[in-house]
């Protein structure tokens, strides 16, 4: 494609090197002005690294940028906003003891003569530009106290406040809400109509479709082919996202559920705020099936898990495990009941990320007879134990015993901690939103090592907060609405629809009927 | 040949080294700038620990207290927790080994350990103390860690007061009964026969007549192993880094954190105990006087653990090099008129190269980085 003003970026022949390793070969982009154009590739596939040297946070090694079909030196994020380029991140920059208006004029303050900030004309803006792209944000609230999917709107806003012509939004959907993605979406589109362009990351087919009229696929660093999104099927493009055939719908066999093996029986849980955030929830697990927990953020999913694995304290009711009562015990006594967790935040929760490998690889079972003895650590079995989690599940790169977990990719990390709670051998094994951030490949070996474990006649509670993985996954699938269970559906009979409905905080009979 | 310079340079041992010597050239700088001779400065203090063997020794006992705070120190920080308390620990344990070696008289076999342990506990209850208030009411340990530092400055004043202790005409207590000295060869070199051995030994005369000649350095060095191996080797120590890196994570685990946070402070505050035992018992005049200010040992103790970048042998080092610092530092003033601040300035100036120098390995790895680069290219 030649160079033209048509188009609101072009890349051409960018190259970026990490140590010996390419993380871009050679990859060209034509974004036409006001569309939205999808980037599509694996998690380290390069395209994260692509957009961070559009945006200036790398410089590219080798490879030209043209914005407009001018050619740009972009050397530092500074550059890449006056030139009218705005990013929101994965992970939000954003301050946490600030209000919404603060965070979104940080940098950018209008000031007097005094150098006080002026608020009010900021202000003017900021609320201007909400309503042209319909999105609704409480500016006096501080971001700690706002949801996830409300922390996203502030971050586009900080960019359009800036003037961003256009929009980088790195894998904007990974931790929205089916409705907040929706949300989202209108937004793209008001954005485009204003004669924005949008770039979105993603990995998620169906966004693309929904959202992107070109997509550009990326593998391994190099460039597949730019595609145009209506031609095309979800199958034809994780083909060529993944270089080889791929299902995308998951294949098990019927549950065929035994014993009760985890029983809470009208739960009452309050969470640090003092309210009740777990209201009389009652759910019963069986062995050999998967329990799907599907809700929105905020409705109790947190304060549930953290009262059954002994980390906040019950009010009233009861949690059976094996038909032994665990409320309120250590958090070392219910792990040792077989329960084991692979908790949402693996860098907050599920792993020390400055600890090798080897050290994290033990984390779950260091106290047992194996690792240590008379008190002191088994290096020989924990070197022989790390070995074989490698091995068995496939965490790269091979020889990683010793390197800090830090620096294995998400994906890797989340094979590893997987693979250590599995080992464990539990008889309940609570996942929660255990593939948020990993791409097609790793998804699918995560959603096998699920079924298989169900099928080993394991109960397995799956809390998720995306849908399609609750609704594919699960055997059987209830709603958590305001910190109680509103409905609960055989696979079979659970859609988008009547789930989506209860999530929303539908009644159940109207779900039912839907 | 780049890669293993690189590697060299990337040593945390390297790093402190580095940092030491910068801290002496901004000295020498700061000596040039008031007027003194920076070589005629480093002579002396070159001279000040290393021109005679009972200098040398003397280096050696006294940083046998700052290794042992030092350690007190870098074991906390091992588990994420500050423990700005070594001071106050420091003074308790002296506190209580002079009570206990003044009102008891045992043999040496009972009475030296019943007067370091004694001295222990009460810098570890102290340590604990701080701990229980973390994990049970959430004060934050340097809070609480340094009111008790004043507790313990205070409470050492009045306890000299007191009339069963209280040495009269002096500003301190009585020393401790002679039973409880860890002081070695004490009876045999002031006897007749001691005495002309000595005559004959110039050298051996120098090291243990005029210096408070004991062992306690070498129990500190095994000390510092023994908290190495705590941390790297054991179960507990697993639980005490994992706690002390990721607390969230650590919870999540099954690890007490809570428990283990009293635990830590407890231990922390047994090997402040140890530091202050030891002076009571093998530093003459053997008792406590009324403190005006802190005598910084605690305090000392953080700038070796930071110094040794935590690293519980790196201690031993480190709190060599400080007490060789001070040494000279006292001097430097005797000799040249320099002021021994000097010496405060340039441990100052250390402790902040050795921050400093953390972002070598980052350099290093860049520079790698685009060596590899340019390779692959």
């Amino acid at each position: 494609m030649e160079i033209s003003k048509d188009y609101a970026v072009q890349m051409r022949g960018i190259t970026k090197i990490f140590g010996n390793f390419k993380a871009l070969d050679n990859v060209d982009l034509d974004v036409k002005k006001g569309e939205t154009h999808a980037i599509l590739g694996e998690n380290g596939a390069g395209k994260s690294t692509l957009m961070n040297i559009l945006y200036g946070l790398y410089e590219a090694d080798a490879g030209e940028i043209y914005l407009n079909g001018e050619r740009m030196e972009i050397k530092n994020p500074s550059c890449a906003i006056h030139s009218g380029i705005g990013m929101v991140h994965q992970h939000f920059m954003l301050i946490d003891k600030f209000t919404v208006m603060q965070n979104i004029i940080l940098g950018n303050e209008t000031t007097d003569k005094f150098g006080i900030i002026n608020t009010r004309k900021a202000k003017k803006r900021v609320l201007e530009i909400m309503s042209r792209y319909g999105m609704k944000v409480d500016l006096k609230r501080r971001i700690r106290s706002i949801s996830v999917g409300m922390q996203q709107k502030v971050e586009i806003l900080k960019a359009l406040y800036r003037g961003a012509e256009i929009l980088i939004l790195d894998e904007p959907t990974a931790v929205l809400t089916p409705y907040e993605v929706d949300e989202l979406l209108e937004i793209i589109e008001n954005l485009k109509k204003d004669g924005k362009t949008v770039i979105i990351i993603t990995h998620k087919l169906k966004e693309i479709k929904k959202s992107s009229k070109e997509c550009t696929i990326i593998r391994k660093g190099n460039f597949v082919d730019c595609v145009n999104v209506e031609k095309e099927s979800e199958q034809s493009l994780a083909e060529k996202m993944v270089g080889r055939k791929v299902k995308l719908s998951v294949e098990k066999r019927p549950a065929s559920p035994g014993d009760i093996v985890f029983e809470i029986k009208n739960l009452n849980v309050t969470c640090e705020r003092g309210l009740e955030s777990v209201k009389n929830l009652s759910m019963t697990l069986r062995r050999g099936e998967i329990y799907g927990l599907a809700g929105i953020e905020g409705n109790g999913q947190k304060e549930l898990l953290e009262a059954i694995i002994g980390v906040r304290h019950v009010d009233s009711g009861k949690i059976l495990m094996n038909g032994k009562e665990i409320q309120n015990k250590s958090t070392r006594y219910i792990l040792d009941s077989k329960i084991s967790v692979i908790h949402e935040d693996r860098h907050k929760d599920g792993c020390v990320l400055s600890m090798s490998v080897a050290d994290n690889a033990i984390l779950s079972k260091y106290r047992e007879r194996k690792f240590c003895i008379n008190g002191f650590l088994n290096y020989e079995e924990r070197d022989k134990f790390t070995d074989q989690l490698i091995k068995n599940y496939d965490v790269r790169p091979i020889g990683c015993k010793n390197t800090k977990i830090r620096n294995l990719s998400g994906g890797n990390q989340q094979k590893l901690i997987i693979g250590r709670e599995i080992a464990n051998n539990p008889d309940l094994l609570i996942a929660v939103q255990p593939t948020r951030g990993l791409d097609v490949g790793a998804i699918e070996y995560v959603h096998k090592i699920l079924i298989n474990l169900r099928d080993q006649g394991k109960a397995v509670l799956l809390i998720s907060l995306e849908l399609d993985e609750i609704l594919d996954l699960s055997d059987r699938i209830a709603v958590i609405y305001d910190g109680s269970i509103v409905g609960e559906f055989n696979q079979e009979k659970a859609n988008e629809n009547n789930v989506g409905l209860l999530m929303a905080g539908g009644k159940f009979n109207d779900a039912q009927n839907s | 040949m780049t890669r293993k310079i690189a590697k060299l340079l990337k040593t945390p041992f390297f790093c402190t080294a580095m940092a030491i010597f910068f801290g002496s050239m901004v000295a020498c700088g700061i000596l040039l700038l008031t007027g003194y001779s920076a070589s005629e400065s480093l002579a002396v203090m070159f001279n000040a620990v290393f021109s005679r063997p009972k200098f040398i020794l003397n280096v050696i006992l006294k940083s046998t207290p700052v290794i042992l705070t030092g350690l007190s120190v870098a074991f906390a920080f091992k588990s994420g927790l500050f423990n700005i308390g070594a001071e106050g620990q420091y003074i308790v344990s002296t506190i209580a080994s002079t009570i206990t070696g003044i009102l008891f008289d045992f043999h040496p076999i009972i009475q030296i350990p019943l007067v370091i342990l004694s001295g222990m506990l009460a810098g570890g209850v102290l340590g604990g103390l701080v701990g229980i208030l973390k994990s049970k009411f959430g004060i934050h340990e340097v809070l609480t860690s340094i009111m008790f530092n004043w507790i313990a400055l205070y409470l050492c004043n009045f306890v000299v007061n007191i009339e069963r202790f209280h040495k009269q005409d002096s500003d301190g207590t009585y020393s401790i009964n002679p039973s409880g000295f860890t002081l070695l060869l004490n009876d045999w070199k002031f006897s007749e026969e001691g005495r002309n051995f000595l005559k004959d030994n110039p050298i051996l005369s120098d090291i243990i007549l005029k210096t408070d000649f004991n062992l306690n350095f070498l129990i500190a060095v095994l000390i510092a192993f023994i908290v190495w191996v705590i941390i790297y080797k054991t179960k507990k120590g697993y639980e005490f880094r994992v706690s002390g890196l990721n607390p969230d994570a650590a919870q999540k685990a099954g690890i007490n954190v809570q428990k283990n946070t009293i635990y830590t402070l407890f231990i922390s505050g047994l090997l402040s105990g140890v530091a202050g035992a030891f002076s009571i018992t093998g530093t003459s005049i053997h008792n406590i006087q009324t403190l005006s200010m802190f005598e910084n040992y605690g305090f000392n103790g953080l700038s070796v653990a930071l110094i040794a970048g935590s690293s519980p042998l790196g201690c031993i080092i480190s709190g060599l090099v400080f007490s060789a610092l001070i040494y000279a530092g006292q001097s430097l003033q005797f000799k040249i008129g320099a002021p021994s601040e000097i010496v405060n300035i340039m441990i100052g100036i250390i402790v902040f190269f050795v921050a400093l120098v953390r972002i070598v390995p980052t350099l290093v790895n860049r520079f790698l980085e685009r060596e590899e680069s340019l390779d692959v290219k």
